[in-house]
């Protein structure tokens, strides 16, 4: 069985962003960028599916700029066999990326396609979904936990009141949550082999798929602040200010 | 400007955030229409009815769409779309699931999760966990967009009179080849984290399951809804659905008490919109205290009993 795992280029979860002035946009000047983590959490179950016996070979996937080679050779050390990079602009929206991807899966027939549930730095939260729209392909988003038999995949999904369990038949989609695994760290043996392993970088004009825009974002702002408020001594105060400063306590 | 809300409902209540969905499209245009999906759920159409804020409720009753299954759904959800120009859901993990489905269907780019409607076509979001805050315009003819539920009030009763549609079977899509096996929900008396008043959380400085049941009879005496960070969560403390953050739930209650939660950026985003914030924390450096209106630096486990004690003194 072939995994695809469509990863993104974002922001370092533990980076500070910081919105600029003019209201353009984040400023990503010299900010630590990463694999998406949820990205990274489809690459780990890719592997362990591999190391399972289950799959046979896992496809790094990612849509973006030069730059994003980085993130393609993390997951190539992580254990992915192989990387394609569809050369494109860095700020493509989820359905263009979802169509860019169709055109991928088309020509690599996975039985599998991973996706993380959202980036962490659009939130959107769409282009797994919507890959699996336009493949015609069933799906099973924020997955907990998965397991493969038989072409058949059965899925622990976290939804907002618990979990859902759903046997999807194969190929389909899948989106990770947080809690499918933990991702391993890349040995130093792994990120010195990895530099063998295969990139293949292809144009978007090659897939045949228009990069127009359907949206536009007119500004990003910072969000209302919110100030320290004041540090209590007591329970006694504590109470005494959230029943007559707050008035939120009867 | 027809807009169209599919509602969510267990098949038996409409969900409440519905009602916050429903304020969002009434800010966009008065011509609503609501979708009802689902399995044996006229109660559900009859309380869209009884809000008397929609001209029609299309039903959709099938056992196909009693688990919102997200091809099931979205293949209905398009079949209506044409009469729309706007197609909204709340940011659930139901609306997350299917919405990103119809919008591709549809050849449209989706709006997740507003958080302000500005006009027929410009809406504010979130990114970046909150830390930024866009403005996004559609140019696509028909918008379809996802609600976040704590960003607007629920919708006042109205008295517009609202006709039913039962959606015509034949016309149903072909089921997914997808099986439900089955949902594993928490039992709980106690508010919806969504829409509670009053929320505690608890963080990894709880230390064990055990703990969080001080945890819960403070939420108690409170009325309060239990949530957890991140943390919390990952190890096992408490299950999935309490997480409040980023890639959990966002909440926004007039009081939130954070306990034993040092606030990273992944927590904050799915809280700090609530109205008062307390911070309980034995590390003056946490940065939870950077937002929070009242904190306390102590011993949670020193402080929480008496805590309980002068709430239950005062009620």
């Amino acid at each position: 069985m072939k995994i695809l795992c469509a990863i993104k280029r974002v922001v370092d979860a533990n980076v500070n962003v910081v919105v600029k002035n003019d209201g353009s946009g984040i400023d990503l000047t010299n900010v630590k960028m990463s694999v998406n983590p949820f990205c990274e959490i489809g690459v780990e179950q890719a592997i362990q599916l591999k190391e399972a016996g289950i799959a046979d070979e896992i496809v790094a996937v990612s849509v973006g700029s030069d730059k994003t080679q980085e993130q393609v050779r993390v997951c190539l050390a992580l254990g992915a066999d192989r990387g394609i990079i569809v050369d494109a602009p860095d700020d493509l929206e989820p359905l263009t990326i979802a169509k860019i991807l169709k055109a991928v899966y088309t020509e690599e027939q996975p039985q599998l396609v991973i996706f993380g549930k959202q980036s962490i730095d659009g939130d959107h939260s769409q282009t797994g979904q919507m890959f699996a729209a336009l493949t015609d392909l069933p799906q099973a988003t924020f997955a907990s936990n998965l397991s493969v038999s038989d072409s058949l995949a059965t899925v622990v999904r976290e939804v907002d009141g618990g979990l859902q369990t759903l046997q999807v038949p194969l190929p389909m989609v899948l989106t990770t949550d947080l809690r499918l695994n933990v991702p391993r760290f890349a040995s130093l043996k792994n990120i010195m082999m990895s530099k063998r392993k295969q990139i293949d970088v292809i144009s978007v004009a090659d897939l045949g798929v228009v990069l127009d825009r359907h949206t536009e974002t007119l500004r990003v702002d910072r969000p209302p602040a919110r100030s320290a408020g004041i540090v209590v001594d007591s329970i006694d105060e504590l109470v005494s200010k959230l029943r007559n400063e707050a008035k939120v306590l009867p | 400007m027809s807009i169209l809300v599919i509602a969510d409902h267990d098949n038996s209540e409409l969900k409440p955030v519905t009602r916050n969905t429903l304020k969002a499209a009434s800010e966009i245009g008065d011509e609503i229409d609501v979708l009802i999906a689902g399995a044996a759920c006229f109660s559900v159409a009859q309380s869209v009815v009884d809000l008397g804020v929609a001209r029609t409720v299309h039903i959709a009753d099938a056992p196909t769409f009693e688990h919102a299954i997200a091809e099931n759904l979205a293949a209905m959800v398009v079949q209506l779309a044409s009469a729309y120009q706007h197609i909204l859901t709340a940011h659930t993990t139901t609306g997350k699931n299917f919405l990103p489905r119809v919008a591709a269907l549809l050849d449209v780019q989706m709006i997740s999760d507003i958080v302000e409607v500005l006009g027929s076509n410009t809406f504010k979001r979130p990114v970046y966990a909150g830390n930024g805050i866009a403005t996004v315009q559609s140019n696509d003819s028909t918008k379809v967009i996802s609600v976040r539920g704590t960003a607007f009030d629920p919708i006042e009763s109205g008295t517009v009179a609202t006709a039913t549609n039962n959606l015509d079977a034949a016309t149903f899509p072909d089921p997914s080849p997808t099986t439900y096996i089955k949902d594993e929900l928490a039992q709980s008396e106690r508010p919806e984290l969504n829409n509670a008043k009053v929320v505690v959380s608890g963080g990894r400085a709880l230390g064990s399951s055990e703990s969080f049941a001080l945890l819960e009879e403070l939420a108690d005496s409170l009325g309060a809804a239990v949530g957890a960070s991140r943390a919390a969560v990952d190890a096992g403390y408490v299950p999935n659905d309490m997480q409040v953050g980023q890639t959990g739930k966002i909440v926004a209650p007039e009081l939130y008490i954070a306990v034993g939660i040092s606030g990273a950026i992944q927590h904050l985003a799915g809280m700090k919109d609530s109205k008062v914030i307390v911070a309980i924390n034995n590390d003056p450096e946490a940065p939870i205290f950077q937002l929070a209106d009242y904190g306390l630096v102590a011993d949670l486990f020193e402080v929480i009993p008496e805590f309980i004690r002068q709430i239950k003194a005062g009620s």
